[in-house]
């Protein structure tokens, strides 16, 4: 075991990706001689060339519609978008054309295709460059959605999700870039649509993904103190979804609480809570509450960004509220 | 640049080939026309009537290993790609003998075997589809062609400039011809564009640009074959806009009472199956000839309506399936 960031597990997971399968090429802004804002391709022009690193022009409609087209052919693009926010200018190849082709050509073509984007708040980067979008992909049936939360699972489910043949979304939260945890040296695959237990508890779960797990751990520590011992069940991916690991938790705590940090109304966590309410009414000993992000623009003043998006506090509350409910 | 030359030695085999073709997609789509009327067919359809020129002599200028993407109107492009007509039938009469399993319809039809990336509802989507795939012949070393078939209406769209900005940057081998029918649904081009010919933007990219008849199958071909040679010698894409009209409404069912009839009558003089019909009897083909094809067309495409109406219909568990390619039940049912 070695202590990576998650912008390096990602790295990672990428090269040793492209080393093993020529068809595995990556486009975006910054994808050359800068190598990502962040890091992530880092040296891949010198060593993959310019075919397969392909730095594109602004203009996320138009190469994530390429990568649509290349995938068509048998190519295998890791697309990254600089920011999920700008997602709006390239749904139409995500949402009409990928999502869609296999089923529109009666199972002809597979879109081998992932899209990489950055996501979330906390870094002052207001309305426009800060949103969690997850809940615009689990829509749309013919998408994948993974969302991780640590360098191991992020090293993991990046490598499955560029050797899955369907179109993948994988969004990386901004502020675990620089997390570091322990990652395996050797090969780490981790399936997609498997979630994972993040902390054992019997009294409540919290049902999480991405940043919002870190935040659901330290709520867990601070409600050890109270005696009340929770779960924390870590998604990892939305679809597939995961429903026998939810089922198993809920049947053992039978309470819950789910997180995310997008915008409450719509959101994925009504989602659950609806499937849960729908499946497993009668292990409920409490109504299933949802912590969200406020239905507001992302600000930029600090106390108002921090107002924003959900943290342990309010967590701590939600759980107070599920595991002390009385009919 | 290149120019059409009117000298050109043609065989006669491909210049019955290229009229078979015109003909077999003008039988096809006059056929869908009477099924709609009668209530047989459902949805939306976008008929080429009085394009075939412009569809025919695109296809003849490609190999069988090029790719082409469609539009919403692209019955044309798939026959001319060689397509069969009784699986095409099929698919628009929704049964599973069709090419997506009746599950694309008249805007979806595909088959990555014959180079078709599908044809797309959505005006503009299959630039960057067919850029990308020239991109992937470009990764490869492989000589294939990529030909992006749009309209007038999709130039306008950012997926055009998008594209052929990237492709022209990185010389990707792809030929972007636009079909220049005049008429975005009802928006006639001239009143949303300021440029006569949209070819001409191909200087803003600095790529060749032609603007051809695109009634005149032969200036077509000539026209998209340079472009293709152009592409294939790794010179980078091109832009071939054909100046045609669409005979009919928007999709069936449209009086196109937006277009004056006097200028729909002055192109139904120009009809490019007549026109080309008139120059094969210059060139000493035969009458019978001639018609013997028009019978055997005739003949195609009533069995072809025969097989689809025969077919069964997908079976209903079929409405979730190909979703996904794996983890497909998990994925569809949450």
């Amino acid at each position: 075991m070695s202590k990576l960031s998650m912008s390096k597990a990602i790295r990672e997971a990428i090269y040793e990706e492209m080393l093993r399968d020529e068809n595995v090429i990556v486009m975006g802004e910054d994808m050359g001689r800068m190598g990502n804002p962040f890091g992530i391709t880092e040296g891949f022009l010198d060593k993959f060339g310019p075919d397969r690193v392909v730095e594109t022009p602004i203009c996320e409609s138009g190469f994530t519609g390429m990568a649509v087209g290349a995938a068509m052919r048998g190519i295998r693009p890791v697309v990254e978008l600089m920011y999920v926010d700008f997602i709006g200018v390239a749904m139409d190849p995500v949402m009409n054309q990928a999502a869609k082709m296999r089923y529109m050509t009666g199972g002809q073509v597979n879109i081998p295709m992932v899209v990489r984007a950055p996501m979330g708040a906390g870094r002052r980067n207001a309305g426009q460059h800060s949103q969690c979008l997850e809940t615009l992909f689990t829509h749309i049936p013919g998408l994948k959605v993974v969302s991780p939360s640590t360098p191991a699972d992020a090293k993991g489910l990046l490598k499955s999700a560029i050797r899955d043949e369907d179109p993948v979304i994988f969004l990386e939260h901004k502020t675990l870039y620089a997390i570091k945890d322990e990652v395996p040296e050797e090969e780490h695959i981790i399936p997609l649509g498997e979630a994972d237990v993040k902390r054992e508890g019997k009294d409540v779960t919290i049902i999480a993904w991405s940043r919002q797990v870190l935040f659901a751990l330290e709520a867990a520590k601070e409600l050890e103190k109270d005696g009340i011992d929770a779960e924390v069940l870590d998604l990892r991916t939305l679809v597939p979804l995961d429903w026998e690991a939810i089922k198993k938790s809920v049947c053992k705590t039978h309470n819950v609480v789910i997180v995310q940090e997008g915008y409450r109304r719509s959101g994925y966590a009504g989602e659950i809570a609806t499937q849960i309410m729908e499946e497993l009414f009668d292990e409920l000993d409490s109504p299933v509450e949802r912590v969200a992000g406020l239905n507001t623009v992302p600000p930029f003043s600090p106390p108002l960004e921090d107002a924003f998006f959900p943290n342990s506090n309010d967590i701590v509350k939600a759980v107070k509220k599920v595991v002390n409910f009385k009919l | 640049m290149w120019i059409h030359l009117n000298e050109k030695q043609y065989s006669k085999e491909m210049l019955l080939h290229m009229y078979e073709n015109m003909l077999r997609i003008r039988k096809f789509e006059t056929k869908l026309t009477e099924c709609f009327m009668k209530g047989m067919l459902a949805g939306n359809i976008h008929t080429c009537v009085g394009q075939e020129a412009t569809v025919v002599g695109t296809c003849q200028a490609l190999e069988k290993r090029d790719f082409i993407t469609s539009t919403h109107r692209g019955h044309g492009h798939c026959i001319a790609k060689g397509a069969k007509t009784d699986k095409m039938m099929a698919e628009l009469f929704g049964k599973v003998t069709g090419y997506c399993r009746g599950k694309g319809g008249s805007m979806h039809v595909a088959d990555i075997s014959l180079g078709i990336l599908g044809a797309n509802g959505i005006v503009g989507a299959g630039i960057p589809i067919a850029t990308g795939s020239g991109l992937t012949s470009k990764i490869r070393k492989s000589d294939e062609v990529t030909l992006s078939f749009f309209g007038d209406g999709a130039s306008n769209h950012g997926t055009f400039h998008e594209s052929i900005n990237m492709a022209a940057a990185w010389k990707l081998p792809v030929v972007y011809l636009c079909e220049n029918n005049q008429y975005g649904v009802s928006v006639n081009i001239n009143t949303v564009t300021n440029t006569e010919n949209i070819a001409v933007r191909a200087q803003g990219y600095g790529i060749p640009g032609i603007t051809v008849d695109g009634n005149d199958v032969l200036a077509v071909y000539e026209a998209v074959k340079a472009a293709v040679q152009y592409a294939r010698e790794g010179n980078g894409p091109s832009i071939v806009e054909c100046k045609t009209y669409r005979m009919r409404g928007h999709y069936e069912g449209d009086p196109a009472a937006y277009r004056s009839k006097e200028v729909t009558e002055e192109w139904r003089k120009k009809d490019p199956i007549d026109r080309f019909r008139a120059y094969l009897l210059t060139l000493g083909i035969e009458d019978d000839e001639l018609t013997a094809i028009e019978g055997a067309m005739d003949k195609e495409i009533e069995e072809a309506t025969e097989f689809a109406i025969t077919s069964p219909y997908p079976d209903v568990s079929e409405v979730t399936l190909d979703v996904y390619t794996s983890d497909n039940e998990r994925s569809v049912i949450r």
